[in-house]
């Protein structure tokens, strides 16, 4: 009892690394860290590589990848915003073709670990992507970037629909590598997240990503007019924090074996606890790559210590650690 | 490669409607070439506001007492850009530099006239010491709307064959544009490039003064920028390839210098029909 008292106290030195297996354990991937990119906020990775080894941390999650070349959307495509920010670059990208001959190729010849995120407009889009994809050698998973309008139905976002969402993840899943896991990316922006998780998780998806943006926005009020070229925008960083663990909690709670990839607002070591002991067994670091490019590698190690701290031999332990019933007596409790 | 460094401020003084704040910044001030910027965040770790603020590397003194050292020029208009003015000498400063491609130097001692527009001459003056230690002969035109949002008139005239200043209210130099007086100086100085930094309107106008006289301009861009390091993607503009094709493409990498003739500055702000990836306009309305 009085173990982790002491350990508060006595911090460990920075030249020193933590004691704790950081390994963390995704569906069929065991990655050398926790903490990944998350999508559209590290380019294909090599941006960051001068700032910190990407080898060193889970995995880089590309940006999201569609069928053809895209030009994105007009400017303004951001506004700042109280702890975050809103944007809508409307999936601007090379297409998957030219991705894989130079971004996924760099990516694989730097002995990084690669998520790919793939967009459609139609199941159908999501599909040819999928079907391109399996031929090529170096990806860790596939997410599915499910918050796209689906054009064949009136704009209706795959993800805001159960249906629609296990629809494109199920073919998706059907398309892809059997060997390669696929998680689907859930948005915050809908009633209740856990049917929608429930739905992809029967529809085959073998892990999921929580959250993406929520949907918000901003009016310039000296134009007195939307402050984004794309009018509405998707809120990143830390103001979508307890949003983004929210949702990890619940879903823990209705699906306790499901893998996790939590992400939302997250900046520091402690911020990533909260998400691992709220279910998440890995996470991404998004928006706060954009104020500090070698934030996923420090919240690694930021994560490394809080959870030496806390008595924990591995992270492992920790995932899901909030769920624990009332009265679970653990070593290294802190003494009231 | 640029990094990311723990700075320090030295020195912030005004200058005119400015701040010049100076911040010693590791290795950065070594490698910096003219052109190139530097993205500082604002606050500290906990801060509500997340988004660097990219500001033009104004000078570089890599051998002073406190190693390398660089100014840059700050005009308040938000919150992130008071933090900045308001440090005091000591307070640290989290900068990444240097970014984005320089300004393209002559290899022969040609004339060059280079034009700011407010303080955008504080991208200028390093590019000044480079093309006069050259050889070059550099002309100056700046401009502002007023005296007080005039940048660097009595630096300028150190180095620079002639200096021109217009200002909207003709409270010093000529009343008008920097446009109005351009073709003059082009002229006079029998001028073999452009340089211009300063707002997108001003830098169209003398991209297209330039292209009159069968001139090259550099046009170093001022889009606003999350990030600065080309993760973000929210600094495009629509700039014309070598194969002719319109791309929408990132200020703070593939910039911030552009060659005048090349932006598609009257489109800034859409995607341009043609734009490569471009949707069709159907898909485009869903």
């Amino acid at each position: 009892m009085t173990r982790a008292v002491v350990r508060q106290h006595m911090p460990a030195t920075p030249e020193r690394e933590p004691n704790v297996d950081m390994t963390a354990r995704l569906a069929s991937l065991a990655l050398p860290s926790p903490v990944l990119t998350a999508s559209g906020c590290s380019g294909f990775g090599s941006e960051l590589d001068g700032f910190f080894d990407i080898t060193r941390i889970g995995a880089i999650v590309t940006k999201s990848v569609m069928w053809s070349p895209r030009s994105g959307r007009a400017t303004p495509r951001m506004a700042e915003t109280p702890s975050g920010m809103l944007n809508s670059i409307g999936l601007q990208g090379p297409g998957v073709q030219a991705f894989v001959e130079k971004d996924l190729a760099w990516l694989v010849e730097r002995g990084a670990r690669a998520v790919v995120s793939i967009a459609g407009g139609s199941v159908e889009e999501y599909v040819r992507v999928t079907k391109f994809l399996r031929e090529v050698k170096g990806i860790s998973a596939l997410e599915v970037n499910i918050s796209c309008p689906n054009v064949e139905n009136r704009g209706q976002v795959f993800a805001c629909d159960a249906r629609a969402a296990s629809e494109v993840v199920s073919a998706v899943r059907r398309a892809a590598d059997p060997a390669i896991p696929v998680f689907a990316k859930l948005s915050p922006d809908v009633t209740d997240i856990v049917t929608i998780a429930d739905s992809v998780v029967r529809a085959g998806a073998d892990g999921l990503s929580v959250i993406n943006t929520l949907l918000g926005m901003v009016i310039d009020t000296d134009r007195m007019r939307p402050a984004l070229g794309g009018i509405t925008g998707g809120l990143s960083g830390p103001a979508i924090r307890p949003v983004a663990v929210r949702c990890v909690w619940q879903i823990r709670q209705a699906l306790p074996d499901v893998p996790i990839l939590g992400m939302g607002g997250i900046r520091t070591g402690l911020d990533a606890l909260q998400f691992i002991l709220a279910g998440a067994n890995a996470v991404s670091v998004g928006t706060s790559v954009f104020n500090d490019p070698s934030a996923p590698i420090r919240v690694h190690r930021e994560l490394a210590k809080a959870l030496e701290e806390r008595g924990f031999g591995s992270l492992e332990e920790a995932v899901s650690f909030a769920h624990r019933p009332e009265g679970y007596e653990y070593e290294g409790e802190p003494v009231e | 490669m640029p990094i990311q460094t723990r700075g320090e401020v030295l020195d912030v003084k005004r200058a005119g409607a400015y701040h010049v704040i100076t911040l010693t910044a590791g290795s950065i001030p070594d490698q910096a070439r003219p052109g190139q910027f530097v993205a500082v965040a604002i606050g500290g770790g906990e801060s509500g506001l997340l988004l660097r603020r990219a500001f033009a590397i104004h000078r570089v003194n890599s051998r002073g007492v406190y190693g390398g050292t660089l100014e840059i020029v700050v005009s308040v208009h938000g919150e992130g850009t008071a933090w900045l003015a308001d440090r005091r000498r000591h307070d640290p400063v989290d900068i990444v530099g240097p970014l984005g491609r320089p300004f393209g130097i002559p290899r022969d001692p040609i004339n060059c006239v280079l034009v700011a527009g407010g303080y955008g001459s504080a991208a200028l003056a390093m590019l000044v010491e480079e093309l006069h230690s050259r050889g070059c002969r550099v002309d100056l035109v700046l401009g502002a709307a007023t005296e007080e949002k005039l940048f660097g008139v009595l630096d300028a005239k150190r180095l620079a064959s002639t200096v021109t200043v217009t200002t909207d209210d003709g409270s010093l130099g000529t009343q008008g544009r920097v446009t109005d007086v351009l073709s003059e100086v082009i002229a006079r100085a029998s001028a073999d490039v452009i340089y211009a930094c300063g707002p997108m309107k001003m830098l169209q106008a003398v991209a297209e003064v330039a292209s009159s006289h069968g001139l090259m301009s550099q046009c170093a861009v001022e889009e606003s920028m999350a990030c600065g390091i080309g993760v973000c993607m929210t600094c495009v503009l629509p700039v014309i390839g070598e194969d002719g094709v319109t791309r929408m493409v990132r200020s703070c990498v593939e910039g911030p210098i552009f060659r005048g003739d090349r932006v598609r500055w009257s489109d800034i702000g859409t995607v341009p029909v043609g734009t490569y990836g471009s949707a069709p306009l159907v898909e485009e309305n869903s």
